[in-house]
């Protein structure tokens, strides 16, 4: 069904489809309508769940933990703050290894307080253990969950759905609301190895050791360092879950098709332009503008951010003379964290005796400051006629100082 | 009423193994072993870090029978809500899940989870074991540290803060069952918490859990200890229901024969209380004669204890 909609109902729908058990929420600006809406599909029994009202966003992971633990498939979503009050149950989900899906509705942290849109909240989780997913429109975003509780549960790893507050989220567009019947049959039900079981019992989650120990029957057990190796060598084999988990949605949705990231007109390109989120769309806008200007210039707007995709993300920018990286977010104190993985990504195409591309590194819109189009053509001519600043330090754009 | 258990009519099963990690004389273990006993088999536990995740075992090696979702400090009583609400829905609603904190996880670190969980009335019995200070770390104060007591961080001094009252707070939210217990009386214990897995709702048993270590006190004496805390006076076993506080066990026989223990005996039995001088000492008996004087069912009409 053909719908015109906000991106956080086009979300609602997407966990509704997905047919999770466990919902926990708390409300802030601007998630707020996207779990309301759960509430309401609940409330009316259009929605077979348990809607929890938590008192915290850290109890609301708490909710997630334990319902996914006991078994069931369990959903939540918060932005800004909220996120950040989560961060110790974030870390506790990826080591308990929980297939939760959450939505993050990107929003600038404070102090000061703002509640317009950047990236902060989601890009300083990234070292979490948790998968990341930015999506650009609201298709995205309804296909984005559907297909983040697939390879969340395929790797037994929770994963961030992320997409810009208020840019998407209030914003109403048209997009497809795939039949239940067609989403249960790409998505089977949530089965895990093991789920808290008086029948079966097992403590989990309990201290262990630095070292590796026996159990009672003498059989070696992991220690923290082994437990931890396998979430890191199961993100790295997610990056393959989450091409073969695009490739069957396409198959069975006749849409997206591209896993790690979505390119517009990169293959002549000299320059290529990157970042995360809707900011990319707007980005095509000055693409084309260079391009009738001659400049030969494309962007790659990356999805899956954790696990880094780097093999395919060297491969998409390794035959640019330059790439320009467009950051909603900073690592405070050096750069930002797109362009320091981007760098990093490129690092062995020397090794291959190619020149490495340049990168330039610009931040932009935080706090929702306003993104000019005429803004992003100047940064971006400048990158692509050598008038940029060659320093190493992030140029700002839109810094009024 | 249930009949009330004796020492001949306790369920001989077990659900600790043998070989737990608490400290010798630890008041947790014998309180563990009842409550569990009364719980059964159909139970799933959940445990934030405490002297309880010591006692059930480093991985892969545990102590309980029992199911059990280690926790974050403050996410206990969330945490059995998002058991709760997977149980319903999965159709599981028969297992029972029962959150045990110690008092830093109650009475701080908790109380919002805990507060918030209680609001949403979930169908779940939280047991917060009191052994009145931060003693898995090493015994810094805690909320529930009574007055006076040494702790490694009121090394000189003493705690000058009076002990939180945490079950009278959980009472206010009008809870279906809300009692006190000591692991030195295990039968009262095992009644209350029988009592209180088959009513509905959120329950809340407030255990006080003697401390070797952390209070001072030989192991041998833990049992001691625990009796005095309750023969004092000092420490209440009772229960509210609808809002009526009764007395139970040991306190109600102190209600009814007026013979109260002095509490220079209790404060002596442990080193903690060493700094305590007479004129203190006799101020906190005042308060004691003042409040069990007259009619402890004063007390009843109000849920202060």
């Amino acid at each position: 069904m053909h719908i015109i909609d906000s991106g956080n109902v086009a979300a609602a729908l997407g966990v509704k489809l997905s047919r999770a058990q466990v919902i926990a929420a708390y409300p802030i600006t601007p998630q707020t309508p996207l779990t309301e809406k759960l509430s309401e599909f609940i409330e009316s029994g259009d929605m077979a769940a348990e809607y929890v009202p938590v008192e915290s966003e850290h109890s609301a992971l708490a909710v997630c933990i334990a319902a996914a633990s006991t078994g069931a498939r369990a959903f939540t979503a918060t932005s800004a703050n909220g996120l950040l009050y989560m961060h110790e149950q974030i870390h506790w989900a990826a080591g308990a290894r929980l297939p939760l899906v959450m939505c993050v509705v990107n929003r600038g942290v404070g102090a000061p307080w703002t509640i317009w849109n950047d990236h902060q909240d989601s890009i300083s989780q990234r070292d979490t253990g948790w998968m990341q997913l930015y999506v650009n429109d609201h298709q995205q975003i309804i296909d984005g969950v559907i297909k983040a509780f697939m390879l969340a549960e395929e790797v037994m790893i929770p994963i961030m759905v992320c997409y810009d507050g208020y840019l998407l989220s209030h914003t109403y567009m048209p997009f497809e609301v795939p039949s239940p019947d067609q989403v249960d049959a790409f998505l089977p039900p949530y089965k895990p190895a093991y789920a808290l079981d008086p029948a079966n019992p097992a403590n989990l989650n309990t201290v262990t050791m630095p070292d590796v120990r026996l159990d009672t029957r003498g059989v070696t057990a992991h220690g923290y360092m082994e437990i931890r190796y396998l979430l890191q060598e199961d993100l790295l084999n997610a990056v393959d879950v989450m091409g073969s988990v695009e490739a069957r949605f396409k198959e069975r949705f006749g849409r997206g098709g591209d896993p790690f990231y979505e390119t517009y007109r990169c293959e002549d390109a000299r320059f290529i332009a990157v970042s995360l989120g809707s900011l990319s769309y707007h980005l095509r806008e000055v693409i084309d503008r260079l391009r009738d200007e001659g400049i030969k210039v494309g962007i790659m707007s990356v999805h899956l951010y954790r696990p880094f995709p780097a093999d395919a993300i060297a491969q998409g920018l390794a035959d640019a003379e330059g790439v320009i990286v467009f950051e909603k977010a900073l690592s405070y104190g050096y750069e930002g964290a797109l362009c320091s993985d981007i760098k990093a990504a490129l690092y062995p195409v020397n090794g291959s005796k190619k020149k490495r591309p340049f990168v330039h590194n610009y931040i932009l819109g935080l706090g929702g400051r306003e993104i000019k189009t005429a803004h992003l053509h100047e940064a971006l001519l400048n990158s692509c006629t050598s008038k940029a600043s060659a320093g190493r330090a992030p140029q700002w754009i839109g810094l009024k100082i | 009423m249930l009949m009330k258990t004796t020492i001949l009519s306790l369920p001989a099963e077990e659900y600790v193994n043998p070989g737990t990690r608490a400290c010798s004389g630890c008041g947790l273990g014998i309180a563990y072993r009842i409550a569990l006993k009364a719980l059964g088999r159909n139970t799933i536990l959940v445990v934030p870090p405490s002297c309880l995740t010591v006692l059930q075992g480093l991985y892969p090696i545990a102590a309980t029978q029992l199911p059990c979702l280690n926790v974050t400090f403050a996410s206990t009583a969330a945490a059995s809500t998002g058991m709760l609400a997977a149980l319903r829905a999965l159709k599981k609603q028969d297992i029972k899940v029962v959150a045990w904190a110690g008092d830093g996880g109650t009475s701080d670190i908790g109380l919002q989870a805990l507060s918030g969980a209680a609001e949403r009335g979930d169908d779940f019995l939280f047991i917060c074991y009191d052994n009145e200070g931060y003693m898995n770390t090493g015994v810094q104060r805690s909320g529930t540290t009574p007055k006076g007591a040494i702790t490694a961080n009121t090394p000189i001094k003493g705690k000058f803060q009076q002990k939180k009252d945490v079950p009278a707070i959980m009472a206010a939210h009008n809870l279906s069952y809300v009692a006190t217990c000591s692991a030195a009386f295990p039968l009262d214990l095992y009644d209350k918490v029988r009592k209180a897995v088959d009513l509905p709702g959120v329950k809340y048993l407030h255990i006080q859990i003697p401390c070797p270590p952390g209070w001072g006190f030989e192991p041998r004496q833990a049992v001691k200890v625990g009796k005095l805390a309750v023969e004092t006076g000092l420490f209440e076993l009772y229960e509210v229901e609808h809002s009526v506080l009764r007395l139970t066990g040991a306190s109600r026989k102190i209600a009814d024969k007026r013979a109260l223990v002095p509490v220079v005996d209790y404060f002596n039995a442990q080193g903690r209380f060493k700094l305590l001088d007479a004129a203190q000492i006799e101020e906190i008996q005042g308060q004691i004669n003042r409040r069990w004087s007259g009619s402890f069912e004063t007390a009843e009409d109000t849920d202060e204890a």
